[in-house]
């Protein structure tokens, strides 16, 4: 080809548009002209002629009703050259008319066909790699966005577990994706009891996880607001209902942990029923309710059972039932009930589950859905007396009935013990039952007086007696560090007896068998032990 | 606070009976003791000990009530307690003092 084209241009169709657009390609040819891109329409013969007739075209003698057509003849084009890889068309090369105004020659066609032959795969390659380039870039801001979102999301989950004397608490949460619809929460409520919730948003991924934001935020207000499970989804479903998205909605089992006396309350929002292990084996706990978000002014059936020592509660999501192994066959609740019974406690039952889990699916398993497993466990070993209990949290907005301090001194136990009783009056406590209160007030004043403030007169021990519903609590609080309750055996007479052993050693005996709970209050700064008196107990022998 | 301890030694017949009144607590030791010397000091196999006036019992009471069992149990001689109140009867259970001494 002796001389240069007036006017190089080039067009390309972008992947699915359904308009070809002529652009500059070589902008230094291109500046002797001027360009103009020009639209293809998708129903533009020239479309179809180009793509199916390979060689040079010449533009003047075509015979078609073509818009564009008419366009690049306008434009001065006299031959345009069809660039096609694999069955596609992905340009034209468009020569105007040659400087020397001679027309083109054969030869000329020859080495245009021969151009089109050999740089139709190159600028395939190179308009590919382009692409991936572009679509590599695009996909890493998306990953970093993703994974910062997971970031974020990870801070709406719990720290960790709380930490609670006589319980163990466990939590898995596992996205299938960067982000999750799933997940759980531990809420301190006002009253100090412990909210437990799982949730599980339809869907995964992006969505879910914004979804499930909202729900956590409006989940933890309701119950911070409002005490009974049962009433804290009704809250979140209406609050919820308004701003779901469409065809969206959650499934969520809310409990309230009593630690002190191991009573959970609970409501199911549509969610897995949690497993009960207990004595008698493994049975789902039921109540009835509506996912959350789908439609407002919904009843959730509240329930309560007590978790006994040694027993343990499941809560799971989706993920773990719903998963397939490579015969495709589902994990299924049969399998994971009977999983749950077999657990021996060697190892934490969430590991054991899962070690299971990761067994039936096998290696290279791409995770279906999130999943999402919390635990809770009554420690075996809780003595009745509760000793070594912490304080309840509930317990510490309680009504003050007094509040004295005592000087320490050998024999004002007896004190501590009269000015407890006084302020007793009206509360209906059995005059046994206000014996072993004066008994449990006096060892304990006395031990506090002893080995807290060792019987320094400027160290007065400090009472404090309240109330909280039927719960009657009295604090003996010295300067002693903080802490725990040593660990209280039966005295062993027999050896007491022989002379084997001190006859002493009788206090924190009596002081737990002689009140309901025997409890320590952590982070006062000061050793303090809190007698509980429980003001409904029925007369016991 | 604390109500003087007394231990008063009786004979009731060739049976020595303690009468306790007051606290037993820290302070009744030395009292409480001398009392059981004498009351040892009688001979016989049995001394009854009367916790009819007793106004508290705290746990180093206990103890030294633990420890006027084992000097029983040495001197083989055997340990009953009347007059308890059901309060202190409770404890003596729970502590199982009762089942080294016989509670009327």
């Amino acid at each position: 080809m002796n001389d240069k084209p007036t006017l190089w241009k080039r067009f390309f169709r972008r992947s699915g548009a359904a308009t070809v657009e002529m652009e500059a390609a070589a902008e230094q040819q291109a500046s002797q002209g001027e360009v103009r891109p020009l639209d293809i329409p998708p129903n533009d013969p020239l479309l179809a002629y180009v793509t199916s007739s390979p060689g040079v075209i010449e533009v003047d003698k075509l015979n078609l009703d073509s818009p564009t057509l008419a366009a690049m003849r306008a434009e001065g084009i006299k031959l345009t050259l069809p660039l096609v890889s694999q069955g596609e068309l992905i340009g034209l090369l468009n020569l105007g008319a040659r400087m020397s105004e001679q027309e083109y020659s054969s030869d000329d066609f020859r080495l245009l066909n021969n151009l089109a032959t050999q740089a139709s795969p190159a600028l395939r390659v190179a308009q590919l790699a382009r692409q991936q380039l572009a679509e590599a870039q695009e996909r890493e801001r998306i990953e970093h966005e993703l994974r910062v979102a997971r970031v974020i999301q990870e801070t709406l989950l719990p720290k960790q577990v709380p930490n609670i004397p006589g319980w163990q608490l466990d939590a898995f949460w596992r996205p299938a994706r960067e982000v999750s619809g799933d997940f759980y929460d531990f809420i301190d409520l006002p009253d100090g009891r412990i909210g437990i919730l799982v949730a599980d948003v339809t869907d995964k991924g992006v969505p879910a996880a914004m979804v499930m934001a909202t729900s956590r935020s409006i989940l933890r207000a309701a119950s911070e607001r409002i005490v009974e499970p049962g009433d804290v989804l009704a809250r979140a479903n209406d609050l919820l209902h308004p701003d779901i998205p469409a065809k969206m909605f959650v499934t969520c089992l809310y409990i309230v942990m009593d630690a002190a006396n191991g009573r959970l309350t609970f409501a199911n929002a549509g969610h897995n029923l949690p497993y009960l292990r207990s004595r008698e084996g493994v049975s789902e706990l039921r109540a009835t309710g509506m996912p959350l978000g789908l439609m407002p002014g919904m009843f959730y059936e509240q329930k309560e059972v007590v978790l006994n020592e040694g027993e343990s509660l499941l809560l799971s999501s989706d993920g773990i039932v719903e998963a397939h192994n490579t015969k495709r066959e589902m994990f299924g609740f049969p399998r994971l009930q009977a999983l749950i019974g077999e657990h021996s406690g060697e190892l934490g039952l969430i590991g054991f589950l899962m070690d299971d889990f990761n067994r039936f699916v096998g290696s290279g398993y791409e995770q279906e859905d999130d999943i999402t497993l919390v635990m809770i466990r009554r420690l075996e070993g809780n003595l009745s007396g509760g000793e070594g209990r912490e304080s309840r949290i509930e317990d510490r907005e309680a009504e003050v009935l007094g509040e004295f301090e005592i000087q320490s001194a050998p024999g004002n136990e007896r004190e501590a013990a009269r000015q407890v009783l006084g302020v007793l009056d009206g509360l209906g406590l059995s005059e046994k039952r206000l014996k072993r209160l004066e008994t449990a007030v006096a060892e304990s004043t006395m031990n506090s007086m002893e080995h807290g403030n060792e019987y320094d007169p400027e160290k007065p021990v400090r009472i404090l007696v309240r109330k909280n519903g039927n719960r009657l609590m009295v604090q003996v609080i010295d300067h002693g560090e903080g802490g725990g309750i040593p660990e209280s055996t039966t005295p062993d007479l027999e050896a007491k007896l022989e002379g084997e052993q001190s006859p002493r050693g009788w206090g924190l005996f009596l002081i737990k068998n002689m009140v309901d709970e025997l409890n320590f209050v952590p982070g006062s700064g000061r050793h303090t032990i809190e007698l509980v008196m429980y003001l409904d107990q029925v007369e016991d022998a | 606070m604390e109500s003087e301890f007394t231990a008063q030694l009786k004979m009731e017949g060739d049976l020595p009976v303690l009468e306790l009144c007051g606290d037993i607590n820290g302070f009744a030791e030395e009292t409480l003791n001398e009392a059981f010397d004498a009351a040892e000091a009688q001979g016989g196999t049995e001394i009854r000990i009367d916790f009819g006036d007793v106004t508290y019992i705290n746990s180093t009471g206990i103890a030294l009530i633990v420890g006027l069992l084992a000097r029983a149990r040495k001197s083989r001689r055997a340990i009953v307690a009347t007059g308890l109140n059901e309060h202190y009867r409770e404890i003596f259970t729970i502590t199982r003092l009762s089942d080294f001494m016989e509670i009327r």
